[in-house]
């Protein structure tokens, strides 16, 4: 459980978040200090442990596929950045020139 | 006559005898509201039109026959929980302007017993904090002591309960969000089992710990806000369908034949005499009540720091994925779809929100998925077995909600020292555990100059929460330490 390939600015790209010089150096010095703490973990023999998703009982929960009320498109829509008619707009993605 | 000063207990009484109305209510709320808001800044919007307009409503609702258990109590919402028609902000520019289209079940359910919302109180963002101090959008005072920080996330919703501008407020406990603010604010602060209250139109931080809970004056007023909330939900598939008892019927005035474990492992010693001496007392006074004192063991309990900071922030990460510059809220422009990405979310989320989203990307990435998030996991499941291996000898598990105090604003600039101080209520946190704050006493901090409250948190098993809060009532009814001082803001007329 080592820090040193902690590549913060290679994390970020997969986060989607843009970092300054300033941001890349100084959350670099925090989270490889978290990491030190965290890897007080590996004193903890865990081999033959399983792993906890969550702590109480949990099953498949499934409803009948059928049509029932959904929110009001016009709320919806109007939390949205950018609309266009009854769309939300987006950057184009396909067919760049 | 309307007094704020009431209990939600005694406003329903009130309210549904008629002997004050629900607008008298609101009315008198809302003039409290404008008297200290300029000073403690609990709340980001204040609901005042839609607070008369229901309290109206209610009023003939109740002049008609009707009866609700909450009728008429001024009902403050942390700004994650979705109220329709209302911002609702998380505290991050993201959502700075983000309408709600729905209202969160918890919210439904605490309007159908009759409370009526008077507004959206401060957080820090998306839940990421222990002072408020990392809210984008406001500063949130302790009316205890204005220099100092009302604790957090749930930092407004304490602050707003604390100096009586609402008398129950709902807030979201993922690490200690609850139970922390309550001990900073001399209130109670309840946690209930995971899934015992719907999470539908809660923002999600880390969804295998988010849970909703009241934060209140007494224990019998958080005992109200429980049996109206809890039940299966079928909008949360993580909410558990299980019958659940009402506990405001059950509060007891003793504690005798109740078996309440002391874990070894949370050594008092170190957070100093003063605040040793408060925890002492307390054991001392369950005790008196009846209880037996057992010693019980929590070898895990130093892991659960390290577990948490890696479970919660992979979680975030995921979830906070969904802020893209797309569908809600923020967008800032850029020459592609990932350009934008990464400058909406680059100006829109604070320090705290990017540094929990790097730490989770990386504990999730390839090549440390194994090496963190599962190691993390399998840590989880040695805190759950510790708990459970506790309570062969106990029925509750007492123990500090804080390692101090409310500190002063910007006194913990390193973030792992923030981190420390949900020492002590992470570790049931990760085991699911219902556990609330209950107030056991003052210290006066160094270079403080007023006494400030400390909780003893008490945790049950999974799911009883009937016992945890009946122990709590009697504790709170034989020792009454929130009475012992005032806040700094004016006090209100009895």
């Amino acid at each position: 459980m080592s820090s040193e390939n902690l590549d913060i600015a290679y994390v970020a790209k997969l986060a989607r978040i843009a970092l300054t010089d300033e941001e890349v150096e100084r959350f670099g010095t925090q989270l490889g200090d978290l990491l030190g703490h965290v890897a007080t973990l590996a004193d903890l023999d865990l081999d033959s442990i399983p792993a906890t998703a969550q702590v109480v009982e949990s099953r498949n929960v499934v409803r009948e596929d059928c049509e029932r009320d959904s929110l009001d498109r016009e709320k919806v829509l109007a939390g949205a950045p950018q609309r266009q008619g009854a769309f939300i707009r987006v950057p184009r993605i396909i067919g760049q020139a | 006559m309307a007094t704020i000063a009431k209990s939600a207990a005694e406003i329903a009484r009130a309210v549904n005898a008629r002997e004050c109305s629900a607008r008298e209510m609101i009315d008198a709320t809302m003039d409290r509201i404008a008297a200290v808001e300029p000073q403690v800044g609990a709340f980001l919007s204040v609901l005042e039109r839609q607070a008369r307009e229901s309290a109206d409503a209610l009023d003939a609702r109740i002049a008609a026959g009707e009866r609700f258990p909450l009728a008429g109590v001024p009902l403050a919402v942390k700004d994650n929980l979705a109220l329709d028609g209302t911002v609702t902000t998380c505290g991050s520019k993201m959502l700075e302007r983000w309408v709600a289209p729905y209202t969160a079940t918890a919210v439904r359910s605490m309007l159908a017993a009759g409370a009526i919302p008077v507004g959206k109180a401060n957080m820090d963002e998306f839940a990421m904090g222990s002072s408020c101090e990392n809210s984008a959008l406001g500063v949130t005072r302790n009316p205890y002591d204005l220099h100092r920080v009302p604790g957090g996330s749930s930092g407004g919703s304490a602050a707003s309960v604390a100096a009586h501008e609402a008398a129950i407020a709902l807030g979201s406990d993922t690490g200690g969000s609850i139970r922390e603010p309550a001990a900073f604010c001399n209130l109670v602060g309840f946690k209930p089992t995971y899934g015992r209250i719907s999470r539908y139109g809660l923002i999600a931080f880390a969804s295998s710990l988010d849970q909703i809970g009241p934060l209140t004056r007494s224990v019998e007023d958080a005992a109200l806000a429980y049996d109206a909330m809890a039940g299966f939900d079928p909008m949360d598939a993580t909410s558990v369908d299980r019958s659940v008892e009402p506990t405001a019927g059950t509060l007891r005035e003793d504690l005798h034949g109740l078996r309440i474990g002391v874990v070894k492992q949370f050594d008092t010693h170190k957070l100093g005499a003063d605040i040793d001496d408060v925890y002492d007392r307390a054991l001392h006074d369950l005790e008196a009540l009846g209880a037996e004192i057992v010693e019980v063991e929590l070898p895990t309990a130093d892991y659960g720091l390290a577990t948490y900071y890696l479970i919660a922030p992979a979680e975030c990460s995921s979830n906070l994925a969904r802020f893209d510059g797309v569908r809600y809220g923020l967008r800032v422009d850029g020459v592609d779809v990932a350009e934008m990405n990464e400058r909406t979310r680059a100006a829109g989320f604070g320090p705290e929100v990017k540094r929990r989203i790097l730490i989770g990307t990386y504990a999730l990435s390839s090549g440390y998925y194994d090496a963190y998030y599962v190691r993390a996991q399998k840590a989880r499941t040695l805190v759950a077995r510790d708990f459970a291996k506790a309570f062969e000898k106990c029925d509750l598990i007492a123990a500090p909600a804080t390692s101090s105090p409310a500190f002063r604003f910007q006194s913990k600039s390193d973030p792992y020292s923030m981190y420390l101080m949900d020492y002590y209520t992470i570790p049931m946190s990760l085991a699911g555990l219902p556990a609330l704050s209950v107030p056991c006493g003052w210290v006066t901090p160094e270079g403080g100059e007023r006494p400030m409250p400390l909780g003893l948190q008490l945790t049950a098993p999974l799911f009883a929460e009937r016992p945890l809060l009946a122990a709590a009532h009697a504790y709170e009814r034989a020792t009454m330490h929130a009475a012992k001082h005032g806040t700094e803001v004016v006090e209100v007329a009895r």
